[in-house]
């Protein structure tokens, strides 16, 4: 792991919340409000009203290419292996991948955990009375497995800025593209991170061992779920020995090319945030998790199966930034990590857009057309 | 056609360029075909009402209702027909004649004052009264030279929308 210390120190004082970036669609808006000329002319009055092409070409424009399913698209390298020499190479190389690769990683895996159990369990059970010492311990040992995990991938990680360190007040976020995120910033510093829930051996694994580091979990189908997780959050923070906090604040996996935007909860805890930007490099692997595609378990193994997952991890130093905004922090992350930011929030995989956005196109039509009525 | 599977066959492209009247390039058809299969998550040839809903800009459109009616069980090949209004290669009576079927929404090639009302309410929503709607319908149509009771065909749209710079083109991104 190596540690350069090169992060730009940033003094910030609190800045004004620049405008809201607003849609597209608003501003197509305004084009359509032009169309709605004075015109004296009755037939002129009646082509204004009855020419919606401006809103058609919105919604075709969005059936054709959207920003939103962008932002969740596997967008797959170029071929390399397309002539006579390299297909060969290729399929020589698929073998070494799944015959020599695979088998020797799964072994260190192997080795890693059982490592890893013969040492978490029976720290877990004798040295119940000895809390600090305990966690320090378990700490190590996640970091550790962590470690074993990374090496399964012949992960390359390059660490930039600033290691994190165990503080009150204090929470980091980053953007998000896979599960893996975790388990790669876990390699550098034990983080206490929040997690949905998830069914299966992954959530096994988040009730016994992950619960060791301090992790919360939460479900995105409930609702009240919300304010518990909130107070939660806001007890983390405050606890000296508690580990960071890190937070996804997207709330979703994206493919590493787009941000969506963040939410506000971890902003609104009181304390200074600091991002952390995480980069993969696709060459060898593309490590978006595609959660509509396919299990954690398939994408596991389809990173075990790959030659290698190389990413940058950038943390920054940040002087006298107490309060982060949101959109400041998406901004920070985007440019450092070199991803395009796009208006929507993630959850909209889950749910409807809220009408409010309908109803600001609604309300500008319908000013024109009182308008209109009021000329008379 | 019948179910959408990965691969496009060059006969294929053809028979669907053939069917929208060359309105898109060939490169374009296979843009589309991906855009479709994208969007038809479950594969079934089709791209459902809800699979349409989950691209969030269309959700947001106010005439999105209006349009899932006439997107309803699309197959590919219509698909890219009904996106046909849409390309610069088309004729302005193309795009015209899509409107008029989008006000038209019993298909009995008469646009009455009612379907008229029914767009505008889309679009205006609840930021404005139904009585000052229908106010602004009947002035502007007695302004045309039309009454409340006129049943409008799709000659009259063309001549009312025939003489206007109607933009209505998108451009299909081509990889």
């Amino acid at each position: 792991m190596s540690w350069t210390c090169i992060a730009p120190t940033l003094k910030i004082t609190t800045r004004p919340d620049p405008p809201s970036t607003s849609l597209t669609a608003s501003s197509a808006c305004n084009s359509s409000s032009l169309h709605f000329r004075r015109s004296r002319f009755g037939l002129g009055a009646f082509r204004d009203l009855l020419d919606i092409s401006p809103t058609l070409t919105e919604a075709a424009g969005a059936i054709v290419d959207d920003s939103f399913t962008r932002c969740f698209k596997s967008i797959p390298p170029e071929f390399w292996n397309w002539n006579i020499y390299l297909f060969p190479l290729w399929c020589f190389g698929v073998l070494v991948r799944h015959l020599i690769l695979f088998p020797a990683r799964v072994l260190i895996l192997t080795i890693g955990w059982i490592i890893f159990l013969s040492s978490f369990i029976p720290v877990h059970l004798l040295l119940k009375g000895h809390d600090t010492l305990r966690r320090k311990l378990e700490r190590l040992l996640v970091e550790l497995i962590c470690c074993f995990f990374v090496a399964s991938w012949s992960g390359v990680v390059n660490y930039h800025g600033p290691r994190p360190s165990i503080r009150p007040k204090q929470v980091y976020v980053a953007n998000h593209t896979s599960m893996i995120d975790f388990i790669v910033l876990q390699q550098m510093t034990a983080f206490a991170v929040i997690m949905q829930k998830h069914p299966g051996w992954v959530g096994f694994l988040q009730s016994t061992i992950l619960e060791s580091v301090g992790c919360i979990w939460f479900n995105r189908t409930e609702a009240k779920d919300r304010e518990i997780v909130a107070r939660k959050l806001r007890d983390h923070v405050q606890g000296a020995d508690n580990n960071p906090l890190l937070i996804f604040p997207e709330g979703t996996c994206v493919n590493n090319h787009y941000t969506v935007m963040f939410k506000k909860g971890a902003f609104e805890l009181g304390c200074m945030v600091c991002p952390i930007a995480i980069k993969y490099n696709k060459i060898f692997a593309d490590a978006f998790w595609n959660s509509r595609k396919q299990s954690f378990t398939m994408h596991l193994l389809q990173l075990t199966t790959s030659w290698a997952v190389v990413c940058d991890v950038i943390c920054f130093c940040i002087d006298n930034l107490i309060y982060g905004l949101s959109t400041w922090v998406r901004d920070m992350i985007s440019i450092r990590a070199g991803l395009k930011k796009v208006p929507w929030d993630g959850y909209l995989k889950y749910s409807c857009p809220s009408p409010k956005h309908r109803e600001r196109k609604q309300r500008s039509f319908a000013e024109w057309v009182l308008r209109r009525l009021e000329e008379k | 056609m019948g179910n959408t599977s990965s691969m496009l066959t060059q006969y294929d492209i053809e028979e669907v360029q053939e069917h929208c009247k060359h309105a898109f390039s060939q490169q374009e058809i296979v843009s589309l075909y991906q855009r479709f299969c994208q969007l038809d998550r479950n594969g079934g040839g089709f791209i459902l009402t809800d699979e349409f809903l989950t691209v969030p800009e269309f959700a947001v459109n106010p005439l999105s209702q209006r349009l899932l009616r006439m997107l309803n069980s699309l197959n590919f090949k219509e698909f890219v027909a009904f996106l046909s209004a849409f390309s610069p290669r088309v004729p302005l009576q193309q795009k015209i004649e899509f409107i008029f079927k989008l006000y038209d929404s019993d298909n009995n090639g008469k646009v009455t004052f009612h379907d008229m009302l029914d767009v505008l309410r889309d679009l205006t929503g609840q930021f404005i009264s139904e009585q000052q709607r229908e106010q602004v319908l009947t002035r502007v149509l007695e302004e045309a030279g039309y009454t409340k009771d006129s049943m409008l065909v799709l000659s009259d749209f063309v001549k009312i929308l025939g003489s206007s710079d109607l933009k209505m083109e998108v451009e299909v991104p081509v990889d």
